[in-house]
Parts: C-alpha cells; structure tokens; sequence
C-alpha cells in the first residue's frame, strides 16, 4: 500500500511558541522535517516536546508561529482536519468498538468505502488480524500499542506522531517494537515523528535526532553526530555520559592538531573536533571557563606497558570499578579531584582493580571541545 | 498454558482448601436484605394482588372473589390517565437528560475545584421537603410572578398554548407546570449517575477522536455518548419510574385534566376507599413499568457494556 505514495512534504515549524500562562512550554522552535523521514524529539520530561507534538496534531494551538506541511500553512485547522495523526502514550482505544472498529474509525470519518478490508490490511500490518473481533482490554499492552499504530497508520497519514509510544511496555517488548516501528516505517513511508525522553530508543530508530531543553531546540542531527560532536554539555550528558575537562586554553602550532591545555597538562585534539567557527590563537589564548574538553567513557583507553604510546596521557588513581557482563566502568580519580569514568569492553585484557595507578589515553580524534557561554 | 494454571492452582492449594466452606458466607450476607424484600415488598405485593381480587365495599367488607374483571375495569375507566402518566414521566425523563447531560458533563470536566461545591447543589433541594419544593413552584409560576410576567413578554406563553401545554396564558395548572415540577424534582437522580459515569471518561479518547477526523458532534456521538449509556439507562431509570407514580406534582401545579395514575390510586385508597380498583391500577403500574424498563434496557444493551 506504501510503495506508490509519494513522499510526503517537509514538516515546518516556524518560531513555534506555546505559553501556559506564564509558563514557557515552547519558546520559539524552528525545524524542519524531511518528508518521509523518521525523525526523534528528545529531550527530559517537561521539555516541551510533547506540547511541540500537540501543536503539530491540532490538539494545541500555537501561542505564536506557525505550522507547514508541504506548501499548506496548517497552523489554523483543526485537529480533524489535519493529515496527521497521533499514536498516543496512553494508546487511548475506544473501549466500546472492537479492534476493527477502532482501526477503523478514522476511514469511517472520512466515509471511506472499504474500510473494513483495508483496516484488516493495516491490523496484517501490526500482525493482529486475529484479534479484530476483540476488545482492546482484552489485548496486552503491547497488543494494544500496535493496535494503536494501525489505527492511525490506517489513515494514510503524511505525518505520524508517536507520543513515547514505548513507555508502557517493559524493556523486551520495546526492544521489538523499536525495529517494529522501523520495518513499519521504511514500509510505508510516512514522515514518522516519535517523542521520546530515551535517548537509546532516539538514537537506535531515527535518522535525524532534534534534542529540545526547557523548550528550545539544543541540536538538531543524525545520531552519530549528535554523540560524537555534541553542540553543548547539555546535550553531551543527555545522550550518553560523557567526561568534561574544563579548559584554561588553547595553543596552536599550527597543522593538524591543536593543544588544549587543563589543570596544566597539555592534550592534542584533532583541529576537525573544534566547534565550527571557533578560533584558535597561535598562542595560549585566555578562553573563558565554559570551554569543555568532552571525552566519552569508552574513548578512554587505560594504558598498559607494552600498548604503543598515547599522543594523550592522564595519570589517576582507580576508585571503583564496577564489571556488568559487557563491559567494566571505573572512575578514576584525577589529581585535580576530578573523576573520570572509564568504560572498557570485557575483550579479554587485563583488568584494573580498585586503587591501582593507571594512565588513561585516548586518540585526538575522539574528544569534542565545547564551548558556550552557559 | 494448561500446565501452567495447573501449577498454580497445585501451589495454592494447601492454603485454600474446600470451596464449599464459604457456601453459607454469602446466605449470611444476603440474609437481612432477603429478610427486607419478603417483609416489605413480597408480602405486601401478595396482599395486594389479593386485595385487587376481591369484591364488597368498605361497610360490609371485602371478600377474595378471584375477580379479574377488574384489571379491565380499571383500565377501561383510568387508561388515560395511565396514558398522560408514561407521556409526562416520559417527556419529564426527556428532560431532565437535557438538562443534566451537559450539567453532569460540566460538573465532570469543567467546573476546576467548584466540583463539589456544585455537587452538593445538585443535592441540595433534597435537604427540603419533596411537598415544599413543589409547593414552592407554585410560587415561581403563580399568575402574577416574574416568570409568568416573562413568558407573556416574550410571548412564549402563546407558543405553550398553541402546543397544547397550557390552557391560557398562565403557567400553572397546566401540562407544562407539572412536567417542570417532575423535571426539577428528579434532576439529581439525573445528574449524579451521569456525572458518576462521565468523571470515569478518559478525556484522551477525545484527543483520539480528533486527531482520527471526528469533529465535536462527531466525537459526541461516536464516542462520548455510547461511553456513557450506562449512565443514561441509571438516570433515565431513577427518574422515570419515580416519575410515573408521582402523585404530588400533578395535584399542586395541574389541573384536573392533567391527573396522573398516582393521584387516581392515591384517591381510590385513601379516599373513594375502593380498594380493589387501587390494588389493580398499582399492580398494573408495576407490571407496564418492569415491561418497559425490561424492552428499555434491552434495547440499550446495557449488559454489554457493564
């Protein structure tokens, strides 16, 4: 049913605003949604990524801005009459119809012909024919989420929205709905908008990431460049860990590389990890203290005799290390205070102890600076 | 999935043993309330079915005769007011559902920290008593009063009496007064299963409805209404049956054309003293309203929705 639509227009929210009161749940979002993409809004709870959702469904009105998808301004309409449609935290199915019928709802509001053959169509899709006669309480949770995605999958949308679809179900289960949602997805070619406050399941389904703070856009980006350059500590801590060295300053000798220099030690990055447009002085140049030095855990490298030399060495002191099966993570301590968490495969080689003398190292292509005046 | 019900009924079993033992709980639970139905309800039924039965008159004293005759008499001469009785607990009922739908809805989802502030002003006419609200209506739609006074402003009293529910251009001592009276004595029992059932609503389901194309009416219909039959078949019930035995209401703001069943009885027992005409109009009340309730909640399908 998916392979001779065509892709659907670009979602656009221009300087999109919703005020509760005084309250600022979103404070001006511009983004824009590549037709036919599947595309995460992340952010901890209270963001206002699910107000953003709402506003995009017709459940909200927007305070100021405006809401475009393809070449319509859709800002003004009502939620029924939107071609967009939501699958809800709460799956919220009608009690009273059975399984067809809910799936059904949405064609029979619209007075499509053959609904019923084309409501078993979306329940073949979500693997539940069988269960078309039953009522939604008579299904598990997960049952009920896919119901809850066929209903609104049904429809033909040109945006799907998913309201942390996955909260309810007990880890497993999303696992399986996470590369569900995926197949369902690249099968029928809707712009797919999931709201998630788990960073995994973000990074793991969608292509594009946009990860929002107290109703700001913070980055917008494909997973891999979200985790590898995170834009601010913000986002650097919200998806993964990640081990922030405040800088004094920078030199630069030019070429490849630049030194950063922390609690006086100097540590090469590779000048491509530079924030875009941020200039290195030819000398120690005074940067203010927001100025980070991001390392991710399994970055670090502890140092053994006979590994090849670091162009980056930090000496600490092992203060915990704790082994779960896939890997062991161990904070050392820094000399400054500071601990740093070290994530290291179980691949076999030796491991450290508590209260034993390492040295870290890492490759001058793995750190991130970050800088903001924060 | 056998084995494994199996399995847990093996693991309770030492602890719960014969379920034969708590046979006479529920005998002991019921016992007071069975013990009520057979004093107050089937041995007074079967007295009067008796008394319904019988010929004579109150001087010489009633004889069980086994006379049926009397079940046609009595509709012969009283079937229209039998007739007015289920047309006015009928619009009455029609009434107060449009009146207290959307008071139920608004108590339920719209009324912020007033919901129970309002909840016990739904309530409060019962802190009076049944005879001194109605009386009190003969008050609000006395002749010289405002409402009257308004009503011929407007010209809404023309419009009455061009349908029939009043004679002239007063207000009381019509059809009109004593459905208003019903409808304002039987509001709460209404209100209060509807407001029951539309607080449970998820409000989310309306969300659903939307985002799948269903305008306000739409979801109304499709959704909010069919949620809420339970509490439609509570309320109509609680306030039709009540409605058609109402003997008060017709009395104090009708007129003699408009004489409910209740009044009929009410005179036949306790003035006219013609026992057996009473009995027979009481049972045949009770026999139509348990055949209609019993169509109604069929037709509702309330037992697949409870």
């Amino acid at each position: 049913m998916a392979t001779t639509r065509a892709t659907p227009g670009d979602l656009k929210l221009v300087q999109l605003t919703r005020h509760f009161e005084d309250f600022v749940a979103v404070a001006g979002i511009d983004l824009v949604v590549p037709g036919g993409s599947f595309f995460a809004l992340l952010g901890p709870s209270g963001c206002g990524k699910t107000t953003t959702l709402r506003m995009v469904a017709g459940l909200e009105e927007p305070t100021s801005g405006q809401i475009l998808l393809g070449a319509d301004d859709i800002t003004g309409t009502r939620a029924y009459q939107r071609k967009v449609n939501t699958v809800f935290q709460s799956y919220a199915l009608f009690p009273h119809l059975s399984v067809l019928d809910n799936v059904g709802f949405g064609l029979r509001q619209r007075k499509v012909g053959d609904w019923q053959r084309r409501a078993m169509e979306a329940l073949e899709l979500v693997k539940l024919a069988d269960r078309a006669k039953q009522r939604p309480r008579q299904l598990s949770g997960g049952m009920q989420q896919r119901v809850a995605l066929a209903r609104a999958i049904v429809n033909e949308p040109d945006v799907l929205l998913l309201d942390e679809p996955l909260g309810a179900l007990d880890l497993k289960l999303r696992r399986e709905m996470q590369i569900e949602l995926k197949r369902i997805q690249q099968e029928v070619g809707i712009t797919f908008i999931h709201v998630t406050h788990d960073q995994e399941e973000a990074m793991t389904m969608a292509d594009t990431v946009a990860v929002m703070r107290a109703g700001r856009l913070e980055q917008v980006g494909a997973p891999a460049d979200l985790y590898d350059h995170p834009a601010t500590t913000f986002v650097a801590n919200f998806l993964g860990q990640s081990n922030l060295l405040p800088l004094e300053g920078f030199s630069d000798p030019g070429g490849e590389f630049v030194t950063a220099h922390a609690h006086g030690i100097g540590l090469v990055v590779e000048r491509a990890q530079l924030p875009a447009g941020m200039v290195v002085r030819a000398q120690v140049a005074a940067v203010d203290s927001a100025v980070h030095l991001g390392i991710r855990p399994e970055k670090l490298r502890i140092l053994g005799p006979n590994d090849p030399p670091s162009a980056n060495r930090l000496g600490g002191l092992v203060t915990d290390a704790s082994f779960n099966g896939v890997a062991t993570t161990y904070l050392v301590s820094m000399p400054w205070g500071q601990e740093l968490t070290v994530t290291r495969p179980n691949d076999g080689s030796p491991r450290a102890q508590r209260g034993d003398e390492v040295t870290l190292g890492w490759d001058p292509n793995q750190a991130f600076v970050l800088a903001e005046a924060d | 999935m056998a084995a494994l019900t199996q399995a847990a009924v093996g693991a309770e079993a030492p602890v719960s043993r014969p379920r034969r033992r708590g046979g006479l709980v529920p005998l002991v639970l019921l016992a007071p309330a069975l013990l009520w139905l057979v004093v107050f309800f089937v041995v007074p039924t079967i007295s009067l079915a008796s008394q319904s039965l019988q010929t004579g008159d109150i001087d010489n004293g009633f004889m069980l005769t086994w006379n049926f005759a009397v079940y046609a008499e009595a509709m012969a001469r009283y079937w229209p007011q039998f007739l007015r009785s289920m047309v006015y607990a009928a619009s009455a009922t029609l009434g107060t559902l449009l009146l207290g739908y959307p008071l139920a809805w608004f108590i339920a989802h719209r009324s912020g920290r007033w919901k129970n502030v309002l909840l016990v002003l739904v309530v409060a006419p019962f802190f009076t008593n049944f005879l001194i609200r109605t009386l009190a209506w003969q008050i609000i739609l006395t002749d010289n009063g405002p409402v009257t006074g308004f009503f011929r402003a407007t010209g809404l009293t023309t419009v009455l009496q061009a349908m029939g529910l009043t004679d002239n251009d007063s207000l009381l001592g019509s059809q009109f007064a004593v459905i208003c009276g019903l409808v304002y004595n039987f509001l709460p029992f209404m209100v209060l299963p509807l407001y029951t059932i539309l607080e449970r609503l998820d409000v989310r389901l309306l969300d659903a409805a939307g985002d799948l194309y269903a305008n306000g009416w739409q979801t109304f219909w499709r959704v909010i209404w069919p949620l809420s039959l339970p509490g439609v078949v509570s309320g109509t019930l609680l306030t039709f049956i009540p409605a058609a035995g109402d003997y008060i209401n017709s009395r104090l703001l009708g007129n003699t054309q408009t004489v409910m069943i209740g009044q009929v009885i009410d005179a036949q027992f306790l003035r006219v003293l013609d026992y057996p005409i009473a009995a027979a109009l009481s049972f045949i009340l009770m026999a139509a309203i348990i055949v209609l309730v019993a169509g109604y909640v069929r037709a509702a399908g309330t037992e697949e929705l409870v």
